[in-house]
């Protein structure tokens, strides 16, 4: 068995891995994602099972797809990384399978995205389709605020913002829920908690046990399923009486989830990663 | 230990230490990645780019 890691850098997670990858006698290489050259013509590796722990999603979805080519299985595979990795593309998904969203539209023009956010009404939020950590998100709570915003997203803005995804903001109770799907079953599951309306563990929000309820525990799963499964942290905001997904994430960070909960999730990922390479 | 390339502060670099890990100094508090492990070579932790998250 040979067994690969993908990484940009090694932080709490990947360290973590390493030692359950240790624990178990798994043989395997960290393969830092800025030192590696791939070569299309020629599988110039030959790994059974290759994790991606990589902070690049253009690094993630290319060497994934290259990986999975080569028939190289892939934790996650890249189909679930593309999807995952685009807010656009899982929203489509996930609506498309039924599961609960926040009200969501997309427009490509200033003139039209004011139009849509007009007709969604305030407040809403505005995201980049592709990125993380709660990084460049905008709530917006009136029109002029609407205009300037989307004014210097032209502006100012590169390809990534040449899109508009536009979000109906739900006032949540200072919290959401974080719940960590591997393979088909739920690892384990928080609640972060912010005085401020982003509740990313990157944004300083603190975490408290949740106990998983059979209703998040079917829609963490069915959600997790309908963007192809694997490793993946599901968030989910309560919207009064109903619980909506937010977003999925491919490369769940899980220090906070680990440290409030104390269940083994590297090892979980590596047996999970483990089973995957033997089927 | 190895020195902090910013304020020369001493880091203890713990023997589990891996090439590409984020360490933070403890005097200065800048982030700084562990980029060789033998001989101990520290630089300037990336900046966070578009793409990056989890």
């Amino acid at each position: 068995m040979k067994f690969g890691i993908l990484v940009s850098y090694v932080r709490f997670e990947e360290k973590k891995i390493f030692e359950a990858l240790q624990a178990r006698n798994i043989k395997f290489d960290k393969i830092y994602d800025n030192e590696i050259i791939l070569d299309y013509q020629r599988d110039n590796t030959s790994y059974d099972l290759i994790l991606d722990r990589s902070i690049s999603h253009t690094r993630s979805l290319q060497c994934l797809k290259i990986f999975n080519d080569w028939g190289i299985k892939t934790v996650n595979n890249w189909k679930v990384a593309n999807i995952c990795g685009d807010k656009s593309l899982t929203t489509s998904v996930l609506v498309s399978k039924g599961i609960p969203m926040p009200h969501t539209m997309i427009a490509y023009s200033p003139e039209s995205a004011l139009k849509a956010i007009e007709e969604m009404d305030y407040p809403v939020v505005l995201k980049p389709a592709i990125g993380s950590w709660g990084r460049l998100i905008s709530k917006v709570n009136d029109r002029e605020a609407a205009e300037g915003l989307v004014e210097h997203k032209k502006t100012l803005g590169t390809y990534h913002h040449s899109s508009f995804y536009i979000q109906k903001y739900i006032d949540k109770p200072g919290r959401d829920i974080r719940v960590l799907v591997i393979g088909d079953k739920i690892a384990t599951a928080i609640y972060r908690k912010s005085s401020h309306w982003l509740t990313n563990a990157s944004r300083g929000a603190t975490a408290e046990a949740f106990t998983v309820t059979s209703e998040i525990e079917e829609l963490s799963l069915k959600a997790a399923e309908a963007v192809g499964g694997g490793i993946l942290a599901v968030d989910i905001l309560e919207d009064k009486d109903k619980y909506l997904v937010i977003e999925i994430n491919y490369t769940p960070e899980f220090k906070l989830l680990h440290e409030t909960t104390g269940v083994d999730i590297a090892g979980m990922m590596v047996d999970y990663a483990m089973e995957v390479a033997k089927k | 230990m190895a020195a902090c390339i910013v304020c020369e502060g001493n880091i203890d670099i713990p023997e589990d230490t891996e090439e590409g890990e984020i360490i933070e100094c403890p005097e200065c508090g800048i982030e700084l990645e562990v980029v060789s492990i033998d001989p101990i070579e520290l630089a300037p932790a990336p900046k966070e780019e578009e793409d990056w998250g989890e």
